[in-house]
């Protein structure tokens, strides 16, 4: 049908598009495709062999909070936790969060920190490839025309993760700066996501790669300088702008923050402790 | 303007036909503007206030960001399904007992989002029940008479049961 319609408009919760619709900026040209409700894009699955979670594009935020999620990718609950409300969880979903694409949307961070692979199919066929080649820029994404996103493929890792995020409230909020660390045990490496500092969810090689070095992996024990320095690193690897919601100079500093914090919840801290 | 769509919606237990929505039309608009039932109230229309809150499926959702043509062959209930105008659900009996009822606009989806609640959580905390209502905005009451409401009705429940 998409093939087809190519004016189509794909409707998944409706938590973006019926805003623009309500709104006036948007009016559905063609005819409207509603996906949320086919059972394939419903479902998840954990395949122990591959060591994965595939979630299907239509997996809402309240879903993905449910412990048999928690326990396999503790962070994108967490995540997903902090999005709305119940109302706005029980509609929102994993694919619409994907295919708005806004730097601000709380699972992207998760699936860049954590590498998954995003399957997109068309009546060409299907095609899957990095959430991070995915994410072009300010809702700017690799769909193509007549292309819908099936399915998000993410690995299960071994150690601490987690996502954090500041608003103007504890609830309801959409994110002035935000944060997934994720710490592979079986890699000995960090890695680290932000959200909302820059034209899409950002990767920060440097801190990731010096955090990674620092831990004493033996007994996750950090030292509190390269805790600091790391905090500094993913500051500068922050690209903020200054907006209704914020100056880029807080988000740089809050980012940072958030990264530390996070961190800190994964590792004994040694306050005393010479850097490595 | 699009052209008019007609389909049929199920709202609270009745079949009801809608002849005049256009395309896009959000089903807040279709249940108020079309079907007469303005319990759910429009203000924010971008989910949050939750003045609008109904019930599809029996998922608590924002009835101004679901497409009404996407909810054909889905069970509605809006505030008017909860329970016949004389005789108030205990949870509306006690937002009059409790005073959590000011200007009153919120109340529909709070009663909504308050049903909702303590169908999954029957003995809710504070900070639980805090939680679970941050998509619900009152600008009257500054919440603490709400929560009262909520854990009234908690407690005269599992009396009841007991």
């Amino acid at each position: 049908m998409l093939a087809e319609h190519g004016e189509a408009t794909l409707l998944a919760g409706g938590t973006d598009a019926m805003v623009e619709i309500n709104d006036g900026h948007r009016r559905p040209a063609g005819p409207v495709l509603a996906v949320n409700r086919i059972p394939d894009l419903r479902s998840w699955r954990h395949d122990p062999a591959s060591g994965t979670v595939t979630i299907g594009a239509c997996v809402t935020y309240t879903e993905l909070m449910d412990p048999s999620v928690a326990a396999l990718i503790p962070a994108l609950a967490e995540a997903s936790r902090t999005v709305g409300s119940p109302q706005i969880r029980n509609a929102g979903t994993l694919g619409g969060n994907l295919g708005t694409c806004s730097p601000a949307g709380d699972g992207l961070p998760v699936l860049a920190a954590l590498d998954a692979t995003v399957t997109l199919a068309s009546v060409r066929g299907t095609r899957s490839l990095p959430v991070l080649d995915f994410m072009v820029g300010v809702k700017r994404t690799a769909i193509e025309p007549g292309e819908l996103i099936t399915e998000v493929t993410l690995p299960v890792v071994d150690g601490w993760q987690g996502y954090a995020k500041v608003g103007v409230r504890n609830a309801m909020v959409i994110a002035i700066a935000s944060a997934c660390v994720v710490l592979d045990r079986a890699a000995r490496t960090v890695r680290v996501a932000l959200g909302s500092v820059g034209p899409t969810i950002l990767r920060c090689p440097e801190a990731e790669a010096d955090l990674s070095e620092r831990i004493d992996w033996a007994s996750m024990a950090v030292a509190a300088p390269d805790l600091a320095r790391f905090a500094t690193l993913v500051s500068a690897a922050s690209r903020p702008i200054t907006d209704h919601r914020s100056s880029a100079e807080y988000r740089r500093h809050a980012v940072g923050v958030l990264a530390r914090r996070l961190a800190q919840r994964a590792l004994t801290v040694d306050p005393a402790g010479a850097t490595r | 303007m699009s052209e008019m769509e007609i389909f049929s919606l199920h709202v609270n237990g009745e079949r009801r036909d809608v002849t005049d929505s256009w395309l896009g039309e959000s089903l807040l608009d279709v249940l108020r503007d079309r079907l007469g039932l303005v319990g759910a109230k429009g203000a924010c229309e971008q989910g949050e206030c939750g003045s609008c809150s109904v019930v599809v499926d029996g998922d608590l959702v924002c009835s101004c960001l679901v497409m009404a043509a996407s909810a054909v062959g889905q069970q509605i209930v809006t505030v008017e399904g909860i329970a016949p105008p004389d005789a108030p659900s205990d949870v509306q009996q006690a937002f009059v007992d409790a005073g959590a009822v000011q200007c009153g606009f919120c109340t529909p989806g709070l009663i909504m989002a308050v049903h909702d609640l303590l169908d999954r959580t029957p003995v809710p905390s504070d900070t639980e029940i805090r939680e679970e209502l941050a998509g619900n905005v009152c600008r009257c009451t500054g919440y603490g008479r709400i929560i009262d409401a909520v854990q009234r009705v908690a407690v005269a429940r599992v009396e009841l049961s007991s």
